[in-house]
């Protein structure tokens, strides 16, 4: 068929015709008319009105931003901001370590329910430090003493704690709590094993086997209380809260590996 | 009479052998998750077996299909050999490549994404990159059909192109151009960030991309189920087709008003306007035309084998049926199951109704019966049909056959209807474990189980289908009678020009897809700063 003969055929016009008067009743009803009806004065105008229907981005007349009560972390987590420690960082880390042993222990195992930081993700440490610098993570002992280190010395650190051999995870034979596999989908908490390993592990989540359990346990109640509040997008946050007390102690004893009393 | 029988054979074994290894997973998926069975501890299990059951049923098995029937069609209805067979098994040997390459990181627990892949979740690329040459694979088949039909209208010039050519053609440019959203998605998106090239994704955008593939492939997975209908049941059952271009305008519909609509699965994301929404919807209403059509027709056509055998009255005609008759049978089970999974589909396409269905069981349940249900007994169906033609042996087993209908239409029923059900009381999808102990779900907890016994009937009715396959191997040799196709009440003398090509049909799709899609595209794709860090699962922990 030639091209004339195509706008001839009753077939072309009728199919096309009707395509189209279908589509513009359906846009007219669609961005035009229904939006009119809402009637809850949400558009200044016609044009606002289209434009929302379009999806169009614009900020709502009836919104405004609320911003955190108090201060969040800043760190963007991506799984390439850690280059691979060389040994010149790990050194320098190990010398700036010096600092931190009173608490941390000299190889990174704390003699004194501090957390254990030999073996820690890069990723994890790094980001804490950071938040200790900008007041996001609260603390009257970590934040004078990295307040004046620059952000290469935080990476070194984050190196060097990274590269010590951390404590084995040892679970042999024990039943893991429900909350650590299973979590509590009824009040939205996924499983801790889901992120922070024994099930996956999600990049910016601490590694926690071993663990003090005092620390596990002061830590998940300042989630729950929201007195820590470091954690992105307030994750941490809303899980704590939802957890019933038995299930803090389970799980801070569950990684912690303390033997049941 | 099909020449290549080796070729079609190829395809549809490695459909049914993939089909019968993720019927098993998605009864294993079944069974672990509910209170019959302890719950396995570990949900990267359950993700893997799911991405597999998923990217099996619905990339592998019907593609495969579709493909393998096409050569059939296009060699028996054309009356020659098809033209290009060295293409053909370059398409196949694309398609069993990218398959292993899928299933391989799957197994390994690299890709536990789900089919529809979910970014900003990010699988390996091998699996990313073995789906992409199934698709290819299958783009080689389009063009195969194409090449065929054209190099047939121009030895026939002026005759009308045959009904069942006809319609896996319109189903081939409706899979081409519909698998063109997943592979901008997989390309520009996905892939990139699998490779480590980049670390960002912009979900809502991808979420875009795949909804254009998303509604249209279940009409591609659809189009060998109708071509059934149409071309087969009134033949196989002795009656007349009762409208050869009602056939090809509901055909021609599909292809224009299948794809352009996929925003209905994107009801409750936020990037997308509350008026392209409604504009979806009013197309999504449109598609359920040629379906209506179909029933119409289909019914009718039915009706005039009844009346052949001596039927009488209003309903008379329906006891005078051959329900002894596997495909009568077929077409009986996947018309019920149709029409409950088609009412349950007029809820998810309605914007406000699916609010409250929406990321529930009740989708999957939806799906399920409309796919595993109405489409995928009617593939039985045509496995059965053509099975002497492609092996050269009798396939005397209809009690076989019979039993394994049956079963699939009840197990499917068993499976899918508690499954609804359970969505309705806000049962979440995509989830690995349900603590039924909870006083809050614990009544959820029967009707879980009954879906699990459906479950079991589908799994062993799918083993059984299998095995008559493999029977039909085994059997006396035959030499089966030239293959025919229905015969229409008044077969076509002269057929409108435009019912007996693609031309207009081609360019309306296109021209919606602009109107329905363009701008919500064009949009995000504007909008700066939407991208989200990836999420790499199988990262060694």
């Amino acid at each position: 068929m030639t091209t004339r003969e195509w706008l001839q055929d009753r077939w072309v016009t009728a199919s096309v015709a009707i395509t189209a008067a279908f589509a513009v009743a359906a846009i007219l009803l669609g961005f035009v008319i229904l939006p009119l009806l809402q009637g809850n004065r949400l558009y200044a105008n016609l044009w606002d009105a289209i434009c929302s229907a379009a999806g169009v981005l614009t900020r709502s007349v009836q919104t405004a931003i609320v911003p955190p009560r108090e201060p969040v972390t800043k760190v963007v987590l991506t799984p390439t901001m850690m280059q691979p420690a060389d040994a010149d960082a790990i050194g320098r880390g190990a010398t700036l370590a010096q600092n931190c042993t009173t608490c941390h222990g000299a190889r990174g195992l704390s003699p004194a329910d501090a957390p254990n930081l030999a073996g820690q993700y890069p990723f994890f440490l790094y980001k804490e430090l950071k938040d200790f610098q900008s007041g996001a993570r609260v603390s009257g002992v970590m934040q004078p003493l990295v307040d004046r280190l620059s952000d290469r010395d935080l990476r070194d650190l984050a190196a060097y704690y990274a590269y010590l051999p951390r404590l084995p995870a040892a679970h042999a034979g024990e039943q893991r709590p429900s909350i650590v596999i299973y979590g509590a989908p009824l009040r939205g908490i996924a499983p801790c094993g889901a992120c922070h390993g024994a099930l996956d592990y999600k990049l910016g989540s601490a590694w926690l086997e071993e663990q003090p359990e005092a620390y596990l346990h002061a830590q998940l109640a300042n989630f729950a209380k929201g007195e820590r509040h470091n954690d992105i997008e307030g994750v941490m946050r809303n899980i704590a809260r939802q957890m019933t007390a038995d299930e803090i102690a389970a799980a801070a004893q569950y990684y912690a590996n303390t033997p049941p009393p | 009479m099909p020449v290549n029988k080796r070729l079609i054979l190829a395809h549809l074994w490695l459909a049914f052998a993939g089909f019968a290894v993720a019927l098993l997973l998605g009864e294993w998926q079944m069974l672990v998750r509910s209170p019959l069975h302890a719950w396995i501890g570990d949900p990267e299990w359950y993700y893997r077996s799911v991405t597999a059951h998923g990217t099996t049923m619905a990339y592998v098995l019907p593609t495969l299909i579709a493909m393998g029937l096409g050569y059939f069609i296009a060699e028996t209805s054309l009356e020659r050999p098809l033209i290009g067979v060295r293409w053909a098994w370059i398409g196949y040997a694309l398609a069993v490549i990218g398959t292993v390459m899928a299933v391989i990181p799957v197994a390994l627990g690299r890709a536990s994404v789900l089919y529809t892949f979910y970014p900003p979740l990010i699988a390996s690329p091998f699996y990313y990159i073995g789906i992409v040459l199934v698709v290819v694979g299958s783009w080689i088949w389009v063009l195969l059909l194409s090449l065929n039909l054209y190099s047939w209208k121009r030895a026939n010039r002026g005759k009308t192109v045959p009904l069942p050519m006809f319609m896996i053609t319109a189903g081939s440019y409706l899979w081409a151009w519909t698998a063109v959203g997943a592979a901008l998605e997989l390309l520009f998106q996905i892939i990139p960030v699998s490779l480590g090239l980049v670390n960002t994704i912009d979900a809502g955008l991808a979420r875009v991309f795949f909804s254009w593939t998303l509604h249209a492939i279940v009409y591609f997975w659809l189009i060998p189920t109708y071509l059934a209908y149409y071309t087969i049941v009134p033949r196989a059952i002795g009656g007349r087709l009762f409208s050869d271009p009602m056939g090809r305008v509901a055909f021609a519909l599909f292809l224009v008003v299948a794809m352009p609509i996929g925003i209905h699965h994107l009801f409750e994301d936020p990037e997308i306007g509350a008026g392209f929404k409604y504009l979806h919807s009013a197309f999504t209403a449109v598609v359920a035309l040629p379906t209506l059509m179909t029933v119409f027709t289909i019914c009718a056509s039915v009706e005039i084998a009844g009346r052949l055998r001596g039927g009488k009255g209003w309903l008379g005609w329906i006891g005078a049926l051959p329900w002894r008759n596997p495909m009568m049978l077929a077409v009986a089970f996947s018309f019920v199951m149709l029409g409950f999974g088609g009412a349950g589909g007029l809820i998810n396409m309605s914007y406000q109704l699916d609010v409250t269905v929406h990321n529930t069981q009740w989708i999957t349940g939806h799906f399920h019966l409309i796919f595993g249900g109405a489409i995928v007994i009617m593939y039985f169906a045509w496995a059965y049909d053509i099975w002497p033609h492609l092996t050269g042996r009798a396939l005397d087993c209809d009690g076989l056959i019979r039993l394994q209908l049956w079963s699939w239409f009840v197990g499917m029923l068993i499976l899918t209807f508690p499954w609804h059900l359970v969505g309705i009381f806000g049962m979440p999808r995509r989830m690995a474990f349900y603590d039924f102990t909870d006083p809050e779900i614990a009544r959820q907890a029967v009707s879980v189980m009954i879906s699990v016994v459906g479950g079991a009937i589908v799994l062993l009715s799918g083993l059984l289908f299998v095995i008559i396959l493999l029977i039909g191997h085994r059997a006396a040799a035959v030499v089966p009678p030239a293959y025919r196709y229905s015969i229409a009440l008044h077969p076509p003398q002269r057929m409108p020009a435009v019912l007996n090509g693609f031309g207009l049909w081609v360019a309306l799709m296109l021209a919606l897809t602009i109107v329905n899609y363009g701008f919500p595209i064009a949009n995000l794709l504007s909008v700066a700063g939407s991208p989200v860090p990836a999420v790499r699962v199988g990262d060694v922990k």
